[in-house]
């Protein structure tokens, strides 16, 4: 397992977001987390990247125990993430996004720099088009797509993304899923937290139901899709 | 009332380069009410013991090293360099330690701003009296009579040794533009536009303007926001340093509570030119300064303040967010 969460719980404010939840993801798959809005998806990333305080249980990642290292740190271990809707700096350019997304690495003159980057723009034409457009005045959509890409920049071995789809066209998202499946064919772990369950079941090859802050159903993301219950709770009779 | 525009018309342009010298300063000191802003969203008002320090540093520097007369020449840039950097030196640690002891503690358990503000607000009492007693202070620690009588007098003006020959550079009609002047002007800018450059341009200034903009998403970053806060506080430090190194070249005069009326002016260009934008503390700074060196002129000097004031109140009816608006992060040309 590259990462694994054990008996993790999450207090927001006095309400439990997080109760008891457990999971793992292995090193090279794409794992979901998939659950209505409020049923605790952000708060479960926000806390694998330690912005929110745990309350029990820990959280391990390659064997080490990272329950309680700062934000910087686990960044700096290969744990990126693309934040919930429109988390990137709109101050800032496209070109100075993605630089942010590189922060911790020390080799930014390199070559290794420069294909990340190149990499970045190959998946998203869209952001090589635009490099020197102010990251705030560009559409929902390519805001999504250069939050990815800032998270890719960290060349990390573990990328969580939260909610990606979110308020984008039905073409875009099938071109988002279609880049995430690549991303994670490139080699890196993905750790994605959606609401669309249908796109993200069909994906990932773990998948995990997130209720009011626990883990109520797991199974591959075959499983999963093809259960009656899930079919009628999340995908809308069918898929 | 009297308005007196014939000397204001016939001293125009001394008027304006003078004014521009003090409003230089303020802008200086103004990055630091400025930047803090940007990242924490809290005013610092401890900011103006910082400076007043930084006039103290500089004062014994130039008191210890000029001797008798005026050295000249390369011994005086000697001195004058030497004076700057002790002023830079003492305000960054005066700096470092209030982001360490006032701020730091309550940030790290979230306490609300208004907490900090109460923290600042005791700081600046607290830096300002330790300044004010330092005869008490040396008394305590055992110093004896020749330097406590140096570093004394505690509450009275401390005048500076004057070092630059204030000669007049040129003239424009009647009117003389001074040596003093022009150097203030100009380190000012310069200084500024070094920091502005810096926070533009470096790793370190993303970072700053990153968590400026969004500290959640700057720590997902890899920003350690407790370094981001020090090279902040670090910076305004330093600016301030330089303040007070050219407020001493000018006024050439320093006391324990020089701080504040000099603090709340330069939180007034900060707030002019748009807090939380470098480059409004500069326009901020300059405007304040001129405007108000222009009113005092016309109505007299005991109108300076009023002047000031009045100018900030009018200029926030109209554009609340100052000249520039925008905060540090989302600030671009």
């Amino acid at each position: 397992m590259l990462l694994e969460v054990e008996g993790l719980c999450v207090n927001y404010g006095h309400i439990e977001a997080i109760r008891d939840i457990s999971f793992g993801v292995p090193e090279g798959t794409i794992t979901t987390l998939i659950g209505a809005n409020g049923a605790g998806k952000t708060t479960t990333l926000k806390t694998l990247s330690g912005l929110r305080k745990v309350r029990a249980g820990t959280v391990k990642f390659e064997g080490r125990d990272i329950t309680s290292i700062p934000p910087y740190e686990r960044v700096e271990m290969g744990i990126s993430q693309s934040p919930e809707g429109r988390g990137i700096f709109p101050g800032m350019t496209v070109t100075e996004n993605l630089d942010m997304g590189a922060y911790v690495r020390r080799d930014r003159k390199s070559t290794a720099y420069e294909q990340d980057l190149e990499r970045v723009f190959t998946l998203f034409p869209r952001l090589a088009e635009r490099r020197q457009q102010v990251a705030g005045t560009m559409s929902g959509g390519e805001q999504q797509m250069l939050a990815i890409g800032r998270a890719l920049m960290a060349r990390p071995r573990l990328v969580l993304l939260d909610e990606p789809s979110m308020g984008l066209a039905p073409k875009l998202i099938q071109q988002i899923f279609d880049i995430i499946t690549e991303i994670n064919q490139q080699g890196t772990t993905v750790l994605l937290v959606e609401q669309n369950a249908a796109q993200s079941l069909k994906r990932a090859h773990t998948a995990h139901i997130l209720e009011t802050g626990q883990i109520v159903r797991s199974g591959t993301g075959a499983e999963l899709a093809g259960d009656e219950a899930v079919k009628a709770a999340y995908l809308g009779g069918d898929v | 009332m009297d308005l007196n525009f014939s000397f204001f018309f016939s001293n125009f342009p001394e008027l304006t380069v003078t004014g521009l010298a003090f409003g230089a300063i303020y802008a200086l000191i103004a990055l630091g009410y400025t930047m803090v802003y940007g990242v924490l969203q809290l005013i610092n008002f401890a900011h103006s013991e910082v400076f007043m320090y930084g006039t103290f540093a500089a004062l014994w520097f130039t008191m210890a090293t000029v001797g008798g007369g005026n050295p000249g020449g390369f011994q005086t840039l000697a001195i004058l360099i030497g004076a700057l950097l002790s002023a830079m030196a003492m305000s960054a640690l005066i700096a470092l330690i209030l982001e360490r002891v006032a701020y730091r503690p309550l940030i790290k358990r979230n306490a609300p701003r208004l907490i900090a503000l109460i923290s600042a607000i005791g700081a600046s009492f607290v830096l300002a009296e330790l300044m004010g007693l330092r005869d008490r202070v040396t008394g305590w620690v055992g110093l004896d009579d020749d330097l406590r009588d140096y570093v004394g007098r505690a509450r009275i003006n401390n005048s500076m040794p004057n070092i630059v020959d204030n000669k007049v550079l040129f003239s424009i009609g009647d009117a003389d533009v001074r040596m003093v002047d022009v150097i203030v002007i100009v380190a000012a800018i310069v200084m500024m536009v070094a920091v502005d450059q810096f926070v533009r341009r470096s790793r370190l200034g993303r970072g700053i303007r990153a968590t400026a903009q969004d500290p959640e998403t700057a720590a997902l970053m890899g920003v350690n926001s407790t370094r981001v806060i020090q090279l902040t506080f670090l910076l305004g430090g330093l600016m301030a340093g330089v303040a007070a190194f050219l407020y001493m070249l000018k006024i050439e005069v320093t006391k324990f509570d020089v701080g504040f009326l000099l603090g709340v002016k330069a939180f007034t260009a900060a707030v002019l030119g748009g807090i939380g934008n470098l480059r409004g503390a500069l326009v901020g700074g300059l405007v304040l300064g001129v405007v108000e060196n222009w009113g005092s002129a016309i109505l007299g000097s005991e109108w300076r303040h009023v002047v000031a004031f009045v100018l900030l109140v009018v200029i926030l009816l109209f554009r609340p967010t100052g000249i520039l608006g925008e905060s540090l992060g989302k600030a671009r040309t």
